[in-house]
């Protein structure tokens, strides 16, 4: 707040933002007023972050203006947008703390390291001043708990009371209650609520619309790197802000190809780990292509993990061809026919200092050896076949697969499964940072899976490619599978509903 | 045009630079390129290449054994105390202390594999505790034929004459040792080429996560690595009693140092930029040429250090802007 009471008024005007010139962000106006709270709403991709990485120091602007009270500001590092008072929380909330130091010190963390400082600590006023800021918020904690014991929601909100230490004017919220559970999150929107007392300007940046609708007063949608408008709460509803989300949705074009279906090949039942799987329950028959989909963090990765043995489940079996797999570890799964091809390719899903040959042999080694020694002719063979068949793009076996394009690497995480004995196929977004050419690649492979009577399982937050893909929709949100559609049943609007929580919570 | 100079040159550097020290020497003094001479250092370095294969065996699997000198002390007392000690038959010299060595790789593993303490870590406090058990056992003596005991006896047996051939014999006018190293060698090349269980270590020490996504069973190749690395390391301390003729407490000490000098000299040969077994060889031969030149050259033995750490940074500097280069 201003001395004389009134709100600070920060805006930012015609923000335009480019990377290796594709635009990401097109002339993009937005004002944030002390003392509201102020939802930005977009689509994967529709350019947010960019915005809020602009507005945070992380990113410069290429073009356009921000303004503080009237007074233009330049923000080149988060340092100048911190001594603006603009701060922001970002999800990975460890990344910003200091995990052996206590509570209090965290909060009076820039006080500590300022070089202006005082040249002794005073332990007394510190904590005494850190109690004070928790109190002002409301949050009932020790100041001298230290910040590794506490739960993941509670760090959040130290980090929050140490912008309040900080005077932070502006504070950007990204995606804030994505890890939170309901309990966890109502904490919050008191704490948020103590912020707009404050005078304090909040972005809140949230994939549930049933939250933004309670604790926003204006709305900002975003797509495609532009503004699509803002308006405040009474003015609009949910339906209205999907649309707008999604805009004239262009389908792409798909190539669905047609497999018979058979008799269910995996059943998951009750399966559940931690915050993130809440006991899924879904089959998938013989040749059918099941998509899961939901937004980041819905759980997909989650539960592929767990379908795969990768993570320990707490609860909950899988059933493949009638019989339980072994989910004790992956070696378990692979043995009862569940092939799993992850999101983070290059960190799971192949290894980018071995050769296309060796990376594409590395779940057949024991069928391609004898008594222990491999056979390079077969070895060689099984590469040649698999290049050959998924098309992928590579100088030659012996090629490290560093070097490949994103969707040759993508081809070659898929390849190692096909000769495998593998019924059930796990995909978690297989498209992500693939070219066009390489997607449709990839479509193709995976009808052809079906096709051979393979169940597919297709997790992604990329609506348009599960209703282009799938036999059936399955969508996702907050660790369960909260609606089912039929192909052909579904549009975008529908997925993007249901996957934002468009339901009455369960109390 | 430059950049194929540049890549000619980081693959047969390595090479490059032991043929030039090898005609360094030659021209130096004419006896050091004889037929003599020659199978003395590969004789020299049969050991330290034993240790050194473990040691590649463990940083293939992206972890890190310095517990390889002390086991191989402990292998030595253990191998000269069951003849001089107990007077045991061959056969049970022969086996006990790979069984020792087999024991302390797999306390490596629990405590990296189970308990998850960091592989330098474990190591270097398994190292500790076997320097330690090695001393303890033998009150902190030397065993060798002979030797008088705690209660004013001699000790009743002495080394057996076929163990120590083992050490000191001849095969065809080569050393014995030095036939087992190349041996060994070939062996362990052959297992990382040609065989699953080699590949599996590549792939696991390539990227562990991504090798378990795949269906390897992750842990218990990491075990099997450390298992393998005990077991090397003490056949080289078998090897140290056979050629002393006794058991020298801490013998293995030094050979920790140049087994990983020589694996670290072996990534910059071919420009592997990573553990394998030809180059861990390699790098063997370079430092035992280095040690035997400069010694004939009157080198006093403490300067050899100096050449040996020398020799191991221009590897290291040669390998890893070799990598960052090919980063970019």
């Amino acid at each position: 707040m201003k001395p004389d009471g009134s709100a600070s008024v920060l805006r930012m005007r015609g923000i335009a933002k480019s990377f290796a010139g594709v635009p990401a962000l097109k002339g993009v106006d937005f004002t944030l007023r002390g003392g509201e709270v102020h939802a930005l709403l977009g689509a994967n991709g529709a350019g947010k972050s960019t915005l809020m990485k602009i507005l945070s120091g992380a990113y410069e602007t290429d073009e356009g203006t921000l303004e503080i009270d009237g007074k233009p500001i330049v923000l080149r590092s988060p340092a100048d947008a911190k001594r603006a008072g603009i701060h922001c929380v970002y999800q990975e909330v460890d990344t910003s703390l200091v995990p052996h130091l206590t509570v209090g010190e965290n909060i009076m963390l820039d006080k500590l390291a300022s070089p202006s400082g005082d040249r002794w600590i005073r332990w007394g006023a510190l904590h005494e001043e850190a109690a004070r800021v928790l109190e002002r918020i409301g949050l009932p904690l020790s100041t001298r708990r230290r910040v590794r014991d506490l739960t993941l929601s509670e760090k959040q909100l130290v980090l929050i009371a140490r912008l309040l230490a900080e005077k932070a004017k502006f504070v950007i919220l990204d995606e804030p209650t994505a890890p939170l559970s309901l309990e966890e999150a109502e904490t919050l929107f008191r704490i948020m609520e103590g912020l707009k007392r404050d005078g304090i300007g909040v972005v809140f940046i949230s994939h549930r619309l049933p939250e933004v609708f309670r604790v926003s007063g204006e709305i900002t949608v975003m797509r495609d790197g532009q503004r699509v408008w803002t308006k405040s709460r009474g003015e609009t509803d949910m339906l209205e802000v999907v649309r707008a989300m999604l805009g004239r949705s262009f389908e792409e074009e798909y190539p669905k190809m047609e497999a018979p279906i058979g008799d269910t090949l995996l059943s998951v039942r009750g399966l559940a780990a931690g915050t993130k799987v809440r006991g899924v329950d879904f089959d998938v028959r013989a040749g059918e292509i099941a998509a899961v989909v939901g937004l980041v963090g819905a759980g997909k990765t989650e539960l592929s993990r767990l379908m795969f043995g990768a993570d320990p489940a707490e609860r909950g079996t899988v059933t493949v061809a009638g019989r339980q797999a072994d989910l004790g570890s992956p070696a378990g799964a692979i043995a009862s026919g569940i092939a799993l091809v992850p999101e983070e390719r290059r960190k799971e899903g192949i290894l980018v200092r071995e050769s296309v040959l060796h990376n594409l042999s590395l779940p057949i080694l024991r069928t391609i050896s004898r008594s222990g020694f491999l056979s390079g002719a077969a070895e060689r063979r099984h590469g040649n076949d698999t290049v050959t068949s998924l098309g992928i793009k590579t100088a030659g076996l012996g090629q490290l697969t560093a070097y490949l394009s994103g969707g040759n690497q993508q081809k070659v995480a898929i390849g190692k499964w096909t000769a495998t004995d593998a019924k059930v196929f796990l995909f978690d977004e297989p498209t992500k940072g693939v070219d066009i050419g390489a997607k449709s690649d990839i479509f193709r492979i995976i009808g052809q899976l079906a096709q051979q009577g393979k169940a597919v399982v297709y997790l992604t937050c990329e609506f348009a490619e599960a209703l282009g893909l799938a036999d059936r929709i399955l969508v996702m949100c907050d660790g369960r599978i909260v609606k089912q559609f039929k192909r052909g049943e579904a549009t975008q609007e529908d997925l993007l509903y249901y996957a934002s929580a468009g339901r009455e919570e369960p109390s | 045009m430059k950049n194929r100079i540049l890549h000619y040159t980081f693959q047969f550097g390595a090479l490059a630079f032991i043929a030039l020290v090898v005609l360094f020497f030659s021209l130096y003094n004419e006896h050091f390129f004889t037929y003599s001479n020659l199978t003395d250092i590969l004789r020299s370095i049969s050991i330290v290449t034993f240790v050194a294969i473990g040691v590649t065996i463990s940083l293939m699997v992206d972890g890190f054994d310095l517990s390889v000198g002390a086991t191989m002390s402990l292998s030595t007392v253990v191998t000269a105390a069951l003849m001089v000690w107990y007077q045991m038959p061959l056969i049970v010299v022969l086996i006990v202390p790979l069984l020792i060595g087999a024991a302390v790789g797999l306390l490596n593993a629990f405590l990296i594999v189970k308990i998850r303490i960091p592989d330098l870590l474990a190591t270097l406090a398994v190292m500790y505790i076997v320097n330690g058990i090695h001393k303890t056992y033998t009150k902190g003596y030397s065993v060798y034929n002979h030797m008088p005991l705690q209660d004013g006896t001699t000790a009743p047996g002495e080394m057996l004459k076929s163990f120590l051939w083992i050490g000191q014999g001849k095969l065809l006018g080569v050393p014995f040792p030095v036939i087992l190293m190349i041996v060994a060698v070939v062996c362990a090349h052959v297992f990382f080429k040609y065989t699953r269980w080699g590949r599996q270590m590549i792939m696991t020490g390539g990227n562990e996560e991504a090798a378990r996504l795949s269906g390897l069973r992750v842990k218990r190749v990491r075990v099997a690595a450390y298992i393998a690395s005990g077991v090397l390391a003490a056949i080289g301390g078998m090897l140290f009693a056979a050629r002393i003729g006794s058991g020298q407490i801490d013998a293995g000490a030094p050979y920790l140092m140049d087994s990983v000098a020589a694996v670290f000299v072996g990534y910059s040969v071919f420009a592997a930029g990573r553990p394998n077994i030809v180059g861990t060889f390699f790098g063997a031969v370079l430092m035992g040429v280095l040690v035997n030149g400069l010694t004939m050259m009157n080198v006093q033995y403490y300067t050899n250090d100096i050449i040996k750490g020398a020799v191991l940074v221009l590897a290291l500097a040669v390998t890893f802007i070799h990598m960052s280069r090919k980063k970019t």
